[in-house]
């Protein structure tokens, strides 16, 4: 590991200003991924912020009845917190489904959305083909060992997916990323908060150069009380997904008033299914819509020759949750 | 101006202060064992996914693989060697002594740490992966087999010691939810 210097912020402006005094510095949180890429020399920052013990660590209702998430809250504790379990039950489901109790523990809020690809050449620096990493030096993946990898929105120059549950939820419920940098304060929502792949797969987010995530705020959303994620992993607990789901469902009279879907692990960000929700709202609330609206949604799927089977199995999870969402709602 | 890449950190671990001077790349785990001689917490993976670097930090359960040195500065830490109350081993250590938890015993600090948050964690309500209902009116998930092994999943044994790891855990939380024993503490 690269030798480095550490300083501990106290306050927000104080964290985003020590950031600037050094080029190659990052911002430290629970360290879960960071600590990891360093050691493998992925990452070789030369100064770490502390940010964990900054005043970032709350959950509170917003006045509209939405929440706001401090960005050092640790998933452990959104996970456990009665207003998410209540309003948006999916999100601390999604939580609990990444990790472990000990990660989950360190691991922040914040950190979780910029966690990097788990993609096995990224995260291996003896591998010598990574745009993302090395930006211009190919993709091993491409040809390589991709049967995780990306079916939606990928590129010729990246295939990686983002490895995070939490975000999987985020993205189904609007969530809006408040950040601070040199500039001062933003927002960006959770939809433009991932850059597209194309051919710069190494710009993974629109955050401003040294900008600090604050917050991530859910606005109110009756729908997500009804909702669920499921997700579908090579063994039974502690891994990764190779496919999941957000989903919320709100039917009545048998016709979707409101529907949220979301896929994770199929793509370099968080999958909004908006073609999915576009197709389903409005009608009837039926196994055959849902396939419909599944399959309008992964028509738009470009699968590798080893990831294909990601297509029907994000199109099972599609019509299963939501068939389970739909019958407990008539009861 | 260079910035220094050593600098000192006082950790708190099972109640005593240690005051070390520590590269900044030392992690908690490799100060804990290689600079204080507390060699109960074990190196596996090195790399968070084996669990046998788990104690726990401020009460929660934690790797000290991944945990900088330097940022644990002032958080309480305790490791198995804190566990006992002097001669008379925590009821979890019991259990997986009375219940062969373990079979090579490499993984079994780390194992009895995470244990200790589990129980803790169930009983503050917070429901896991395979909890039915997570919503609060639901009300609390018992802790089955199931939600231990959920539960206890970021806990690897290689020697395959699973079967008897759950029993122990098992006993171990329900003899912390009798009244007359109160020496789950986490």
């Amino acid at each position: 590991m690269r030798e480095f210097a550490y300083q501990r912020a106290h306050d927000v402006p104080g964290a985003v200003a020590l950031l600037g005094t050094v080029p190659d510095a990052r911002f430290l949180g629970g360290g879960t991924n960071l600590v990891d890429l360093m050691k493998t020399g992925v990452e070789r920052p030369a100064l770490l912020v502390d940010v964990r013990q900054l005043p970032l660590g709350e959950i509170e209702l917003t006045e509209d009845g939405g929440l706001r998430i401090g960005a050092t809250v640790t998933n452990s504790d959104v996970a456990a917190h009665p207003e998410v379990r209540r309003r948006y039950p999916a999100l601390a489901q999604a939580v609990l489904a990444g990790a472990s109790g000990q990660l989950r523990n360190m691991a922040t809020v914040g950190g979780n959305l910029l966690q990097r690809t788990r993609c096995g050449y990224f995260a291996d620096p003896t591998h010598t083909s990574c745009n993302k990493r090395v930006p211009g030096s190919g993709c091993a993946a491409v040809r390589g060992e991709h049967h995780n990898h990306a079916i939606l929105g990928a590129s010729a120059h990246c295939v990686a997916t983002h490895p995070s549950d939490m975000g999987v939820a985020l993205a189904a419920f609007d969530a809006v990323v408040s950040f601070e940098s040199a500039d001062g304060q933003g927002e960006l929502a959770l939809s433009d908060f991932y850059l597209p792949v194309g051919e710069t797969p190494h710009l993974e987010t629109a955050l401003p150069p040294g900008a600090l995530i604050t917050a991530v705020t859910l606005p109110p959303a009756p729908v997500a009380a009804a909702s669920r994620y499921r997700k579908v992993r090579e063994r039974a607990s502690y891994a990764f997904a190779i496919g999941s789901l957000a989903a919320a469902l709100d039917v009545r009279d048998g016709v979707v008033h409101e529907v949220r879907l979301a896929f994770g692990a199929v793509a370099s960000r968080p999958w909004r299914a908006r073609e999915a929700e576009r197709v389903l709202t409005g009608g009837p609330a039926t196994a055959e819509a849902f396939a419909a609206a599944a399959d309008a949604e992964l028509a738009a799927a470009e699968p590798l020759p080893d990831n294909g089977y990601k297509v029907p199995l994000l199109h099972n999870l599609v019509v299963t949750v939501l068939t389970e969402l739909a019958e407990e709602a008539a009861r | 101006m260079a910035l220094p890449t050593t600098g000192s950190t006082t950790l708190i671990i099972n109640g005593e202060k240690y005051p070390l001077s520590v590269d900044h790349r030392t992690t908690l785990l490799d100060a804990l064992r290689e600079r204080l001689d507390l060699t109960g917490t074990k190196k596996g993976c090195d790399q968070g996914q084996c669990g046998a670097c788990t104690v726990l930090i401020d009460g929660r359960r934690s790797l000290s693989c991944l945990q900088l040195a330097v940022a644990a500065d002032g958080r309480e830490i305790t490791t198995i060697e804190g566990v006992a109350d002097g001669d008379q081993l925590h009821p979890v250590q019991q259990a997986f002594l009375d219940l062969d938890g373990y079979q090579c015993g490499y993984c079994t600090p780390g194992q009895i740490c995470s244990a200790l948050g589990v129980i803790e964690e169930h009983a503050a309500g917070w429901p896991s992966a395979v909890t039915a209902d997570v919503r609060p009116e639901a009300g609390p998930s018992a802790l089955t087999d199931e939600e231990i092994r959920e539960r206890m999943s970021g806990n690897l044994c290689r020697c395959g010691a699973y079967v008897s790891i759950v029993r122990a855990v098992a006993r171990a939380a329900a003899s912390a939810r009798t009244p007359e024993s109160t020496e789950v503490q986490a």
